[in-house]
């Protein structure tokens, strides 16, 4: 459905280019949820951003790549023929509810606009399109709030009508950029419950980005890890949680306090994400990597095949990885000891 | 039996509301409403609860930063209440705080040494400065070089460092912890946590670690307090808390809590919980939390409940009249 080939995304600023998506391919099959997950900085905002070219030109620019939705290239649409994509074809939710509706404008007139811009209907039928809108996000009394301004909702509430203005065009594909990370946890339960089921509803394809790998195990199909600018690993969500093939990956859910686990001390990984605008030579993760090698801190490996749609960037092989784990996890066991 | 370092006593914390101009009562926000809590020596006590529950006014009250309307706050036995300067002056060296937002608890004008030396020089301990603060920063693993640099040089995770150092500085016995991770990402919350860990097993510390993260509460917490409205709804050690929750608010929290497993996460049960926090100015009557509660009943909107334990593990409190019993299936709003 949607198909990124290559793109690089890169960033002008006083102190250089910054490489913040370089050279990332991926697709997007019709209904499915892919979840990508990073640390901040490591470029997954910046890449949804590039899908919707909603990145500001200057000072970004796409070196490389294309992004193909329906067999066009957007990259190369006009402004004029973005705008009738965006919305209809491919919508976006934010993470900030807060700052994403206008506050001096009631709820229900930001609502009628978005259909309005999408849909030639009259204004009677938008505002009953609006709050059939509203009641499927899970608004109660839908037709008097649509009288509220922004300040008298609260954050899981804008939450939803974001999703409603998202859904007011029909769009095939929702990108949803850290969509609960503002939100309380039981609140996030209920946005991502909603999600789910309005996927069901209006058979949607979902991209959801997000840095908490429990929001991504529960609603991803598939998975992009990304690690400064790149994706290092691809594939299913159990690939990914139960045959992890990258040291980063790895590190990062041994580094999770969890409450499905023991009171054990966490495993942190060393140092901090690399630099953007000075990425080390060979692969980016080798100075905080625990198996790197000699050949890491020379060579930058490609993504390469670890099974069926599953694919990391590492020089070990599954076995050699496997192997290296064993080691490390006796090491750790001795140390208790 | 353990001491407890800390303890607070029907602890309330009102705010008044201005009323309209003829309406002679005010309305109060009820943001700390009758807490009573321990904390042993050299232990951490974790307190929960989504945003508004008054965890962050409780922090803030325990450290001096507020007046409680009520209520008592002992540290090792003594009202620190109503004390003069002089002496809280002097219990402000015992008690420190670190903040949730390293962005904006460093004054951006500052060095790094500078702020770390900062109380050291409020309280006139100026021999061997520099070399003091030079150690603090080892401690917390900030290289020597770091002295001269200015907070924006620094990444989150080394400004929390910053803020960790700055409150070990006068030997402090017990360290108000307010979110101090959740501003961070997860490898570098992972270094924070463990680094506070080995401080307090170092140095004998204890922590009062305020988070809206269950999970990392039980990485780190002896006790575990929920929060909701002001008051609280569970206290208990943490091992019986995670295996053993019985408040109805408390299990919505874990249930909320996605697993990073997907296996896992497909068998799971959850109780997703309707509606959203009522406002702390107009709290529901009887249990503040049935309207909200999947297992409310009648008397639930017409009473409230005490904080008392439910069998014979005395030091498992809970606040609920219909408390959950481990292993009977909790009733999901899904189904």
């Amino acid at each position: 459905m949607l198909e990124v080939n290559h793109l690089k995304t890169q960033i002008e600023t006083n102190e250089g280019i910054v490489k913040a998506v370089d050279g990332i391919s991926f697709r997007v099959n019709a209904g499915e949820t892919l979840g990508i997950v990073g640390e901040s900085g490591s470029g997954k905002s910046v890449l949804a951003h590039s899908v919707m070219q909603l990145n500001p030109k200057p000072p970004t620019f796409y070196p490389e790549g294309e992004i193909i939705y329906k067999d066009r290239n957007l990259l190369t649409l006009s402004e004029k023929e973005l705008r009738k994509i965006r919305g209809n074809e491919i919508a976006m939710i934010f993470q900030d509810p807060m700052s994403s509706l206008n506050p001096v404008f009631k709820v229900g007139a930001q609502l009628e606009e978005a259909i309005l811009t999408h849909q030639k209907i009259s204004k009677k039928e938008a505002r009953k399109r609006a709050v059939e809108l509203l009641q499927d996000v899970g608004i109660p009394d839908a037709a008097q709030r649509m009288q509220s301004y922004p300040h008298q909702f609260s954050g899981g509430m804008r939450q939803r009508v974001l999703i409603a203005i998202a859904l007011a065009g029909n769009p095939k594909l929702l990108i949803a950029d850290e969509p609960t990370t503002a939100l309380d946890v039981t609140i996030q339960a209920q946005i991502l419950d909603l999600l789910l089921g309005l996927q069901k509803k209006y058979g949607m394809a979902i991209i959801l980005i997000s840095h908490d790998l429990g929001v991504i195990s529960q609603m991803a199909d598939r998975v992009l890890v990304m690690y400064s600018g790149r994706v290092v690993e691809e594939g299913t969500v159990n690939d990914i949680f139960h045959r992890t093939a990258m040291p980063y990956t790895w590190s990062l859910l041994r580094s999770l306090p969890r409450i499905d686990g023991g009171h054990q001390r966490l495993i942190h990984i060393e140092g901090h994400p690399p630099n953007l605008l000075a990425p080390p030579k060979g692969c980016n993760f080798a100075p905080r990597c625990p198996f790197a090698t000699e050949t890491c801190l020379a060579v930058d490996p490609a993504l390469s095949p670890r099974g069926e749609g599953h694919q990391a960037a590492c020089v070990l092989t599954k076995e050699e990885f496997n192997e290296k784990k064993k080691e490390w996890e006796a090491v750790k066991m001795e140390g208790v000891r | 039996m353990p001491e407890p370092i800390l303890e607070i006593r029907n602890l309330e914390m009102f705010f008044p509301v201005k009323g309209k101009v003829f309406q002679k009562e005010k309305d109060f926000v009820k943001a700390v409403n009758g807490v009573n809590l321990k904390v042993n020596k050299g232990e951490t006590l974790g307190i929960v609860g989504e945003s508004g529950c008054g965890k962050s006014t409780l922090a803030r009250t325990l450290v001096g930063l507020l007046e409680p309307t009520a209520g008592d706050i002992l540290f090792e036995g003594k009202s620190i209440l109503g004390s003069g300067r002089k002496q809280m002056h002097q219990l402000r060296k015992d008690i420190q705080m670190v903040y949730q937002d390293p962005y904006t608890s460093l004054n951006p004008r500052m060095k790094a040494g500078e702020i770390i030396a900062a109380p050291l020089k409020a309280y006139r301990m100026t021999d061997n400065l520099e070399r003091r603060v030079k150690e603090l920063m080892d401690r917390v693993g900030l290289k020597a070089e770091d002295y001269a640099k200015f907070p924006h040089q620094f990444s989150g995770g080394q400004r929390q460092r910053i803020g960790i150092a700055r409150a070990l500085a006068l030997n402090p016995k017990l360290i108000i912890l307010d979110e101090p991770v959740s501003a961070l990402d997860v490898s570098i919350q992972a270094q924070v946590i463990n680094l506070l860990e080995d401080l307090q097993k170092e140095l004998g510390l204890t922590y009062v670690f305020i988070a809206h993260d269950l999970s990392v509460i039980k990485h780190i917490a002896d006790q575990v307090a929920v929060m909701y409205l002001g008051k609280i709804m569970e206290v208990s050690d943490s091992e019986s808390f995670y295996q053993d929750a019985r408040h109805p608010y408390t299990n919505a929290l874990l249930s909320a809590i996605p697993f990073p497993d997907p296996e896992k996460e497909k068998k799971r049960r959850r109780l997703v919980l309707g509606g959203e926090l009522p406002s702390p100015a107009d709290p529901p009557s009887g249990c503040v939390f049935h309207t909200r509660c999947p297992l409310a009943q009648d008397r639930c909107k017409m009473e409230i409940p005490c904080l008392e334990p439910k069998d014979e593990n005395t030091e498992h409190l809970v606040s609920c009249f219909y408390p959950i019993h481990h292993g009977t299936p909790v009733p999901s709003e899904n189904n």
